[in-house]
């Protein structure tokens, strides 16, 4: 089953929409021990600041579990805010240590227009063409809304320019994945990523 | 690259998309999901929706279409008319919209755009100011869907409203909405050199060649109801026209 975490600070309802219109069925989890049958992914949103939604994931008790879950070699998909969460820490409002499941720390996307709002285009790394079959994606087009990100990580997968600044706009880590635009608010093309990347996380056959 | 936007506007009166002219003489059209879904296999970059019945009558939004167009697309829209607390902004948010649009409530208490923006973030509040031309160089900014005159210069208006926070302006033309005569690019400039956030251009859409003008004058979008409506042009034909005039265009979705 994939599970949607819901620690009160993500937008969880328009990823709960794209999943139910790519016929994938998954649930909202509200706790962390609540019974349920077992996970065969975790999708983590986000929406706002680090520190803010941190402490809430903390406090919910989500990040004791999804450290467990992790070494456990469960497969986690983080979305924008849910990405950086997963990262080693954020420089958004101070410093704040995050789940670091992914390497690399979260600092301000100095560029203009800030913050980074609209489509933009993916780049994908053609040597870690391996970890994710992003060819239908070459090029496409999707929508961020961020002001905060990662400027190099060795997860990287994607990258994205604004202005001459080049930031990670995907990250791969074993099976953690990480989106910093929004595959859910993308159009369909966004919905083909976001269905290909969930399938590759299950073990790459739908199950 | 950041990609310049085309944006359908959809004004919804009543639960239904209506367009009139200058605000008036209100045409009955369809109902919100199913253009909303048209236009996003189109290829609108996002969609915005407006009650515009909402603030005169003094009621909030109707949230029930909300959700059914939030049901059917998925590309981002905003939704504004007629909200006047928090409270409201939350729900719409909550609902499925990814940004809202304050107009007449702001202006009566621009603090509602601080509040809006500290629990939704800058990049949730539009600012919508429908502006009327007063003299050479000046506008003035009306409430109540456009029947309102306020006294405040439209453009200090634009200026304040995103210092408390609006972290993008969606700029109408009160002299040119509906009269396919072009944008008022001498408003979108005296706006883009006012602030740094994105300006949505609004009003006056007729020709091809106007979206590239409001473009070249500073907008960072560009929205129509009208011409996108009643077939005029569609979508791809405003797409290919920017392309041609070399800005930055998502091509594919």
């Amino acid at each position: 089953m994939i599970g949607v975490i819901d620690y009160g600070a993500g937008n969880i309802g328009n990823v709960m929409r794209a999943l139910a219109a790519l016929k994938m069925p998954a649930e909202v989890l509200k706790k962390p021990k609540d019974e349920r049958k077992p996970l065969s992914l975790l999708i983590l949103p986000g929406v706002g600041s680090f520190p803010a939604a941190y402490r809430h994931l903390k406090e919910a008790g989500w990040t004791d579990f999804l450290k467990e879950y992790r070494d456990a070699g469960g497969a986690i998909l983080g979305i924008c805010l849910g990405m950086q969460m997963l990262c080693e820490g954020s420089f958004e409002e101070g410093y704040t240590p995050g789940l670091g499941f992914i390497p690399g720390e979260v600092v301000r996307l100095e560029a203009k227009p800030w913050p980074h709002i609209g489509w933009n285009e993916l780049r994908w790394r053609k040597d870690r063409a391996a970890e994710f079959d992003a060819k239908p994606f070459e090029g496409a087009d999707v929508y961020f809304v961020h002001g905060y990100c990662l400027l190099e990580s060795q997860a990287c997968i994607a990258t994205t320019k604004l202005g001459e600044k080049s930031f990670v706009s995907a990250v791969k880590w074993g099976p953690i994945m990480g989106f910093q635009f929004h595959p859910e608010r993308s159009g369909k093309l966004g919905l083909a990523l976001f269905k290909s990347a969930v399938l590759s996380l299950k073990g790459g056959k739908g199950k | 690259m950041l990609k310049k936007r085309v944006i359908p506007c959809l004004d919804v009166k009543d639960g239904c998309v209506v367009k009139g002219v200058r605000f008036q003489n209100l045409r009955q059209l369809d109902e919100p999901g199913s253009l909303a879904e048209k236009y996003m296999e189109e290829g609108a970059d996002e969609l915005v929706f407006l009650d515009i019945s909402a603030s005169s009558e003094r009621r909030t939004t109707q949230m029930e279409w909300v959700r059914a167009v939030a049901d059917r697309i998925f590309i981002p829209f905003t939704v504004g008319g007629g909200i006047d607390s928090v409270k409201t902004a939350k729900e719409i948010i909550s609902l499925g919209a990814d940004k809202i649009s304050l107009n007449t409530r702001a202006l009566e208490d621009p603090n509602l755009i601080r509040e809006c923006a500290l629990l939704l973030g800058n990049q949730a509040v539009v600012l919508a100011v429908d502006a009327k031309m007063t003299g050479e160089g000046r506008w003035e900014a009306y409430a109540g869907g456009g029947t309102v005159p306020t006294g405040r210069n439209a453009i200090e208006w634009i200026e304040e409203g995103c210092s408390l926070g609006a972290g993008e302006v969606l700029l109408t033309s009160i002299d040119r909405d509906g009269t396919d005569s072009g944008y008022d690019l001498k408003l979108i400039e005296a706006a883009r050199n006012a602030v740094s956030v994105p300006i949505i251009a609004s009003g006056g859409a007729g020709k091809l060649q106007h979206f590239v003008e409001a473009l070249k004058a500073g907008a960072d979008a560009v929205l129509a109801a009208s011409v996108f409506h009643f077939g005029i042009y569609n979508i791809a034909e405003a797409k290919d026209a920017l392309a041609e005039a070399g800005f930055p265009i998502r091509r594919t979705w």
